[in-house]
């Protein structure tokens, strides 16, 4: 029988993600040094490990509310008023969702009618065109460009704008770029948003991760706060991405229709993952400080091996990815990936998985020890050699 | 901080090229820096930190908490540094609290250990108590955990 006929024809035709093609090439070989983990190579600090423990001990097994713990979404309010300048109801202005993956999911839900058209900027992280895809919306991707270090620029926006473009969907800082943008961008970004009547989705799941300068949050501009919906989380800043723990902050009448979703289709987060939430608000910031110091090391040494190497790459002023070009080696980026993994085993994830213009780059991890990236440089340096000599 | 002495504290057991590589420095500008820390004496030197309880030959260790009469002039440092020169001494601490020095000492055996204390250490003058507190068992030396196993912690190779 033909069980594939009863599949719905939306996910038929949904491609399948670049990096799941890849995982199964580098899953079968050995003694691989991977860069192409997109998470902290940190085991979450044990003190967050331990309240969650603990959480157990005392019986925490049960549903919490909907919206989420209220001494979590208690803490979220601080935290987000304290780091990005905007102050959120826990009332009513905050969810608590499983990963910001499920907040953007409930937010398309929610949000996209048929046929509503959706701006985000690309190269980016790999669930966003698929989820507009299967929220029958119509993904409008805008270019971010290695010669602005991928930070998204209005210019771009305006050229890529079209009649129907209810949602801009932001990463800043993005995986997998790195790209950020500064204040005067962010608020060129803002006044397209008020002049065009876009709601907002911004994904600040890295911003703690900003190695110079200040991380901007679109939502604290003026006017900005009651046309954003806020992403964060915990997976990155406080290594916790197994616990799959997210929230989302906005206007009470968006909170409220994706809470809608969100009761029908999720319940709650985990309460254990919740527990383990507040304590890394409540004493997190140490090891998340530490974490970033090292990033910021690691990053200024792989991105200097990078360009030594003769494979352009801009500093990437957050998130822990580089995003070195390999045009200059003559071959496509996934022809390049592919033989850097069979000739030196080392994995680097080709860009066009995370969109079309991500075409002639390859994302890097350097979320990883000294000493496999340096191994790792040493092996991309001896292949690129090769490559070399034999064009 | 010192870039080279930060990266020593991140990620020991580098070698001094992989310091260099991290580093941009030259291998023998690393090495000159680690010299020069020697001298500064901010450096003390490399020890092994080895899971003793795998080892035949154990290491019988003790902590004794030493109560001390401290002298004009001089206070505690004096007799401090003098029991510090002991061999047996691995560490030696001044302390806030219900006694002054705090010593780590080890030995071979048991015997050993006693015999250093109620020979050497109760008896220097100046020394007005000992109480010996002998290590049963070890948990985490030095920041490293005894029992975790070099675990591959299933991590995937390749994630969005």
């Amino acid at each position: 029988m033909d069980t594939a006929r009863f599949i719905a024809r939306h996910v038929v035709n949904l491609p399948r993600s670049g990096i799941r093609d890849f995982f199964e090439v580098v899953s079968k070989m050995q003694d691989v040094i991977s860069l192409g983990i997109g998470e902290p190579d940190f085991d979450t600090p044990w003190h967050i490990r331990e309240a969650a423990i603990y959480a157990l001990e005392k019986g925490k097994t049960h549903y919490t509310s909907n919206l989420g713990l209220v001494e979590l979404r208690r803490a979220i309010s601080r935290y987000v008023e304290k780091n990005f300048g905007v102050s959120y109801r826990p009332e009513d202005e905050i969810l608590v969702t499983v990963g910001v993956s499920e907040a953007l999911d409930i937010a398309f839900r929610a949000l996209v009618n048929p046929g509503d058209k959706v701006m985000f900027h690309q190269p980016c992280y790999v669930s966003y065109h698929p989820s507009i895809t299967l929220t029958h919306g119509v993904a409008v991707p805008v270019p971010t460009y290695a010669k602005d270090n991928f930070a998204l620029t209005a210019g771009a926006l305006a050229a890529a704008w079209q009649p129907g473009c209810k949602l801009l969907m932001l990463n800043l800082p993005c995986n997998p770029t790195g790209g950020t943008c500064d204040r005067a961008q962010i608020e060129a970004i803002a006044r397209f948003c008020l002049e065009k009547d876009l709601l907002v989705l911004s994904d600040e799941i890295y911003s703690e991760l900003t190695f110079e300068g200040e991380h901007v949050s679109i939502a604290s501009l003026p006017s900005m706060k009651e046309r954003t919906i806020f992403l964060h989380g915990f997976s990155k800043a406080f290594a916790m991405t197994g616990w799959r723990i997210g929230y989302a902050c906005g206007p009470a009448a968006l909170i409220e229709a994706m809470m809608k979703v969100h009761q029908y289709s999720m319940m709650c987060a985990s309460i254990i993952s919740q527990e383990a939430a507040i304590e890394a608000l409540q004493r997190g910031e140490d090891a998340m400080k530490a974490m970033r110091e090292q990033y910021r090391r690691r990053r200024d040494f792989i991105v200097r091996r990078f360009n030594e190497i003769g494979l352009k790459c801009h500093l990437p002023r957050g998130s822990f990815y580089a995003f070195p070009c390999v045009a200059g080696t003559g071959l496509k980026e996934t022809d390049f990936a592919v033989g850097l993994l069979q000739a030196e085993r080392v994995a680097m994830v080709p860009g066009s998985a995370f969109g079309a213009n991500g075409a002639g780059f390859c994302r890097a991890c350097f979320a990883t020890g000294y000493d496999r990236l340096i191994e790792a440089a040493n092996r991309i340096e001896r292949h690129v050699q090769r490559l070399a000599a034999k064009s | 901080m010192n870039p080279l002495i930060k990266l020593l504290l991140e990620s020991g057991g580098l070698s001094t090229a992989q310091m260099a590589q991290v580093l941009n420095l030259t291998e023998a500008e690393v090495n000159r820096q680690l010299d020069q820390l020697k001298r500064d004496r901010l450096l003390l030197g490399w020890r092994p930190v080895l899971n003793l309880a795998q080892e035949d030959a154990g290491l019988v260790r003790a902590v004794i908490e030493v109560r001390i009469t401290p002298e004009r002039g001089g206070g505690f440092n004096r007799l401090a540094e003098r029991i510090s020169r002991f061999d047996e001494v691995e560490s030696c601490y001044l302390m806030s609290g219900a006694y002054d020095l705090l010593v780590f000492a080890s030995g071979p055996s048991l015997q050993k250990v006693a015999g250093f204390v109620s020979e050497k250490l109760a008896t220097l003058e100046g020394v007005l108590s000992t109480a010996t507190h002998f290590l049963l068992r070890s948990y985490k030396e030095q920041g490293f955990l005894l029992d975790a196993r070099s675990e591959d912690n299933n991590r995937l190779k390749v994630a969005p």
